[in-house]
């Protein structure tokens, strides 16, 4: 959804998006003139007069699961976007039992939250299989040394939580 | 999902629709729209209609109708800008 009206829209498709999406766009291209749905949303940019690069994951009742917003200079990624429904689907399919842990992958292994798991997941993570195709990178400014398995030190400068 | 649309010469619009979000301050538009307030997960997405190109057709849109499936909504500031 942008501020283009929809003949702009089918403009984009045909002269350009086509030619990388075969037979186009699969899905509806929305136009917001005057950003008024992108107001409601909180995501219309209203001194550019254009919305800003939100996304919204939106589940079967209507209710708003997550949301992403970007400055117009970096897109999105569809695969996390993907990534990330699939895990909200595991979750409401387990009504709400399971959780998935940061850096889920579907068919990956997921957490039970409880009592018992209070202060344990670094156990229970040890029982995962290893998989080689994930390596975790952090920069080495960071300053983190690796010992069994876990993080021993963490120096992590401009980093705000 | 979503109904044809005849095309004339007007620009259709759409927007919101149903119960306003923010009924207080619904008062001064201006104000709203000066400070964009963010809604929050784990509430109801607002709905709205908004006309539409798809596939080679132009529809109305109408969020609500999509309820029984999961939904991916996305904004950007415009057709071609390259990202």
């Amino acid at each position: 959804m942008s501020i283009d009206s929809m003949f702009v829209h089918k403009m984009w498709d045909d002269k350009e998006l086509s030619k990388m999406v075969t037979g186009g766009i699969p899905f509806p291209m929305l136009s917001d003139a005057g950003g008024r749905v992108g107001a409601v949303y909180g995501i219309y940019d209203e001194d550019a007069g254009v919305e800003t690069r939100g996304k919204f994951i939106i589940d079967p009742e209507g209710v708003v699961q997550g949301y992403e917003v970007l400055t117009p200079q970096v897109g999105r990624n569809v695969n996390e976007a993907l990534r990330q429904i699939r895990a909200f689907q595991l979750v409401r399919d387990s009504k709400g039992t399971e959780a998935t842990p940061s850096g889920w992958q579907p068919g990956k292994p997921t957490l039970t939250p409880g009592p018992d798991l209070v202060g344990q997941v670094w156990e229970v993570k040890q029982t995962w299989p290893s998989d080689p195709t994930i390596k975790t990178r952090y920069p080495n400014s960071w300053n983190i040394s690796l010992k069994r398995n876990h993080v021993d030190s963490v120096k992590c400068p401009n980093v705000l939580s | 999902m979503g109904e044809e649309m005849e095309i004339g010469c007007a620009r259709p619009t759409g927007g919101p629709v149903g119960e306003p979000v923010e009924t207080d301050e619904k008062k001064n538009d201006k104000k709203i729209m000066g400070e964009p307030k963010m809604i929050k997960v784990g509430q109801k997405a607002p709905d709205f209609t908004a006309p539409a190109y798809h596939k080679g057709k132009f529809i109305s849109v109408k969020l609500s109708e999509y309820l029984g499936k999961w939904v991916v909504l996305c904004f950007y500031p415009g057709d071609f800008t390259f990202v």
